[in-house]
C-alpha cells in the first residue's frame, strides 16, 4: 500500500435500525462495494444490502454426489477387485453394507467442503483491511455501527462519496487513508 | 365454506362435512359388503387403511407434543389444525373393533392350538393373547386420550386471553407427554403390525412406524393447508414461509424415516438370522420387490432430491403435488408392511384396499371438519401467535 493514498471512507451511524436505512440508500443509488460493521448480527441487513444468496450450496451439493458415489465404488473394488475376502459367506459385492462409509465420506467432504469454500467465498483469511486505518473503527466490536465504502467501487468519489454518507446520517466521515 | 378474518371462524361447512361423511358412509359400506365375498382380504385392507389414519393422527400428536416442548414460532398458526386431528384420534378406537373381530383371520397367534404347538409362540402366550392385546389397545387409546384432551383444552381457553400459568401447563403435559407417546406408539406398531409375524421381533420397528406416521402427518398438514388456501381460508396466516419450514420438516424426517428403515435392514441383513431375515425374505417373494424398490425410491430418494433446493421447498403448487405424493408413499409403505402376510406369491391390490381407505379417511375427515369449524382456526390466543405471524425465514 502507498501511503497517502485513499483506499475508502467510513461513517458511523445512530443505531442498528439507521445503519439498515444507510445500506438501503447505499444499495439503492448502485454501490456495490461496501460494507456494514455492527457488534451483533442485525435481522434484514443482507437485503438491505442487496446481497444475493450464497453459492455455496451449488458447490457442497455436487461435491456430495460425487464423493458418496466414489465412496460406494471403492468400498466395491477394495472387496472385489483389491482384497476379494468372503466375509460372513456373504457375495463379495455386499452393496448393502456400503451404505455407512459412503454416507459418512460424503458428510467429511461436504464439511471441509462448506467450510474451506465459505473461507473462500468470503476472501478469508486476510491480514489487512482499509478500514483499519480508522481509529474509531474499533468500535465496531463494542458499541459503533459502520458503513464502509471501499475505492475501487465504480462509484466511489472521495468528496462525493463522503457527502453522500453525510447526507444520509453519517456522523463523523473519515477517509480511509493509507499510513503503512 | 365461509371465512371471517377477524375471528378466524368458518361457517358453512356442511358441504364438505356431507361429502365427508357421504365418502365414509359408502366406502364402510362396500367394504363390509367385502366381508362376505373374501373375508381374509377385507380384514387386511380394513388393517391397512386403519393403521393409515391412526399412523397420521400419531404424527399429529408427536408435532403438537413437539411444538409446546421446543416452544417453536414458525408452528403456532398450524397448531389447531393438528390439535383437531389429535382430538379425532380417539374416535379411531371405535373403528378398531372390526379389527377386534376379525383377529383370528389377521393374527394367527389368536388360535390357541397353533400357540401350543408352536415351541416360540408357546413361551410368547403370556404376551400374546387376545385378552391383553385388548386392553393394551384400550390403555394406547385412553393414554393418547388423556394427552390429546388435555393439550386441546387449553389451547382453546388460551384463545380469550392466556396466563403464563397455561403456556406452563401445556409444557407440563407435554414432557410427560412425549415420553408416554413413544413407549404407547412402539407398543401399538408392535402390537398391530409386528405381531402379524409372531416369531418375527425388530427393536426399531416402533421407530420405523412412528416416522413414518410423521411423514405422512407433515404432508398432509402441507396439502391440506394448501387446500385451505385455495379455499381462500388462513391465506394470510399460513404464509410461504411457513410452508418452506414445513417443506424442510417433511425433508428432515424422510431423511429419519429413512435412517430407520435403511439401520433395520442393515443390521437384519447382517446378521443373517432365520427368524430376522423372514421379514424380507416375505417381501422379496413373487412381484413383491417392486413395491419394496417403489419405497425406497419414492418414500425416500424421489422426495430427497426434489426437496433438496430453497426454490423447490418455497414453490407452493410443487408442495402440493409433492405432499400428495408422499401420502400415496406412506400408504404403500403401511400395505407392504401388512398385505405380504396375506398375498405370500406376490402383489394384489383389491377394491377393498380403496373402499377402507375412503371409508375411514370420511369418517376421520368428518370428525375432523365438525370439531375445526367449531372453534378459531389458528391459535390466536397464543402469546407468540403474532410473532408466528411475521416469521420469516433467513
Amino acid at each position: 500500500m502507498k501511503a497517502g493514498k485513499v483506499e475508502g471512507v467510513i461513517a458511523e451511524f445512530e443505531n442498528p435500525a439507521a445503519l439498515i436505512k444507510a445500506a438501503e440508500q447505499l444499495r439503492d443509488s448502485g454501490y456495490k462495494k461496501f460494507d456494514c460493521h455492527s457488534p451483533f448480527p442485525i435481522h434484514g441487513m443482507d437485503q438491505a444490502m442487496g446481497e444475493k444468496r450464497s453459492i455455496l450450496g451449488w458447490i457442497v451439493g455436487p461435491v456430495a454426489f460425487i464423493m458418496v458415489l466414489a465412496g460406494f465404488l471403492f468400498e466395491g473394488w477394495t472387496s472385489t477387485i483389491a482384497y476379494p475376502l468372503v466375509i460372513s459367506g456373504k457375495p463379495l459385492f455386499s452393496y448393502q453394507a456400503y451404505g455407512a462409509v459412503a454416507f459418512a465420506l460424503m458428510v467429511l467432504t461436504s464439511a471441509l467442503v462448506s467450510l474451506v469454500g465459505m473461507l473462500a467465498i468470503n476472501k478469508l483469511p486476510r491480514f489487512h483491511h482499509p478500514v483499519f486505518y480508522s481509529e474509531r473503527f474499533n468500535r465496531a466490536t463494542d458499541d459503533g455501527f459502520f458503513v464502509s465504502v471501499e475505492a475501487q467501487d465504480e462509484r466511489f468519489k472521495e468528496e462525493d462519496t463522503a457527502e453522500f454518507l453525510k447526507s444520509i446520517g453519517g456522523r463523523e466521515v473519515e477517509l480511509l487513508v493509507a499510513n503503512d | 365454506m365461509n371465512f371471517d378474518a377477524t375471528t378466524y371462524r368458518v361457517s358453512d361447512v356442511k358441504p364438505v362435512m356431507t361429502k365427508a361423511l357421504g365418502a365414509g358412509i359408502l366406502g364402510l359400506l362396500l367394504t363390509f359388503a367385502g366381508y362376505f365375498l373374501k373375508s381374509d382380504q377385507f380384514f387386511f385392507s380394513y388393517l391397512v387403511a386403519y393403521l393409515f389414519w391412526v399412523s397420521l393422527a400419531l404424527g399429529a400428536l408427536f408435532l403438537v407434543l413437539l411444538f409446546h416442548l421446543t416452544g417453536t414460532t414458525w408452528g403456532i398458526v398450524l397448531r389447531r389444525i393438528l390439535e383437531t386431528v389429535i382430538m379425532v384420534l380417539p374416535y379411531l378406537a371405535i373403528f378398531f373393533i372390526p379389527i377386534l373381530l376379525g383377529m383370528h383371520h389377521l393374527y394367527h397367534w389368536s388360535h390357541a392350538d397353533v400357540m401350543a404347538n408352536d415351541p416360540i409362540l408357546s413361551r410368547k402366550a403370556g404376551y400374546l393373547n387376545i385378552t391383553f392385546f385388548t386392553i393394551r389397545t384400550l390403555v394406547y387409546f385412553a393414554v393418547w386420550y388423556y394427552i390429546a384432551k388435555k393439550l386441546y383444552k387449553t389451547s382453546l381457553e388460551m384463545d380469550n386471553g392466556a396466563t403464563p400459568e397455561q403456556v406452563k401447563t401445556l409444557k407440563k403435559v407435554s414432557a410427560p407427554g412425549m415420553i408416554l407417546f413413544a413407549l404407547t406408539t412402539t407398543f401399538a406398531s408392535f402390537d398391530w403390525i409386528m405381531s402379524l409375524y409372531p416369531h418375527w421381533y425388530s427393536t426399531i420397528f416402533g421407530l420405523y412406524f412412528f416416522s413414518g406416521g410423521l411423514v405422512g402427518m407433515l404432508a398432509f398438514l402441507t396439502w391440506f393447508g394448501l387446500y385451505l388456501r385455495k379455499k381462500g381460508l388462513l391465506k394470510d396466516v399460513i404464509t410461504v414461509e411457513h410452508y418452506h419450514d414445513l417443506a424442510k420438516m417433511i425433508f428432515g424426517f424422510i431423511i429419519f424415516w429413512g435412517y430407520m428403515g435403511f439401520s433395520q435392514y442393515l443390521l437384519i441383513w447382517y446378521a443373517n438370522i432365520p427368524e430376522e431375515t423372514v421379514f424380507y425374505l416375505a417381501r422379496w417373494q413373487g412381484s413383491w420387490p417392486v413395491i419394496t424398490m417403489t419405497i425406497v425410491f419414492g418414500h425416500f430418494v424421489i422426495p430427497f432430491v426434489a426437496l433438496l433446493p430453497r426454490s423447490a421447498k418455497r414453490n407452493l403448487k410443487f408442495l402440493s403435488i409433492l405432499s400428495l405424493f408422499v401420502l400415496i408413499m406412506h400408504w404403500i409403505d403401511i400395505f407392504w408392511l401388512v398385505m405380504p402376510v396375506l398375498h405370500k406369491s406376490g402383489i394384489r391390490f383389491c377394491i377393498l384396499d380403496l373402499t377402507s381407505f375412503f371409508g375411514i379417511g370420511g369418517f376421520f375427515m368428518w370428525l375432523f371438519w365438525k370439531q375445526f369449524s367449531k372453534h378459531p382456526l389458528t391459535p390466536v390466543g397464543d402469546p407468540r401467535f403474532k410473532e408466528s405471524l411475521n416469521y420469516k425465514n433467513l
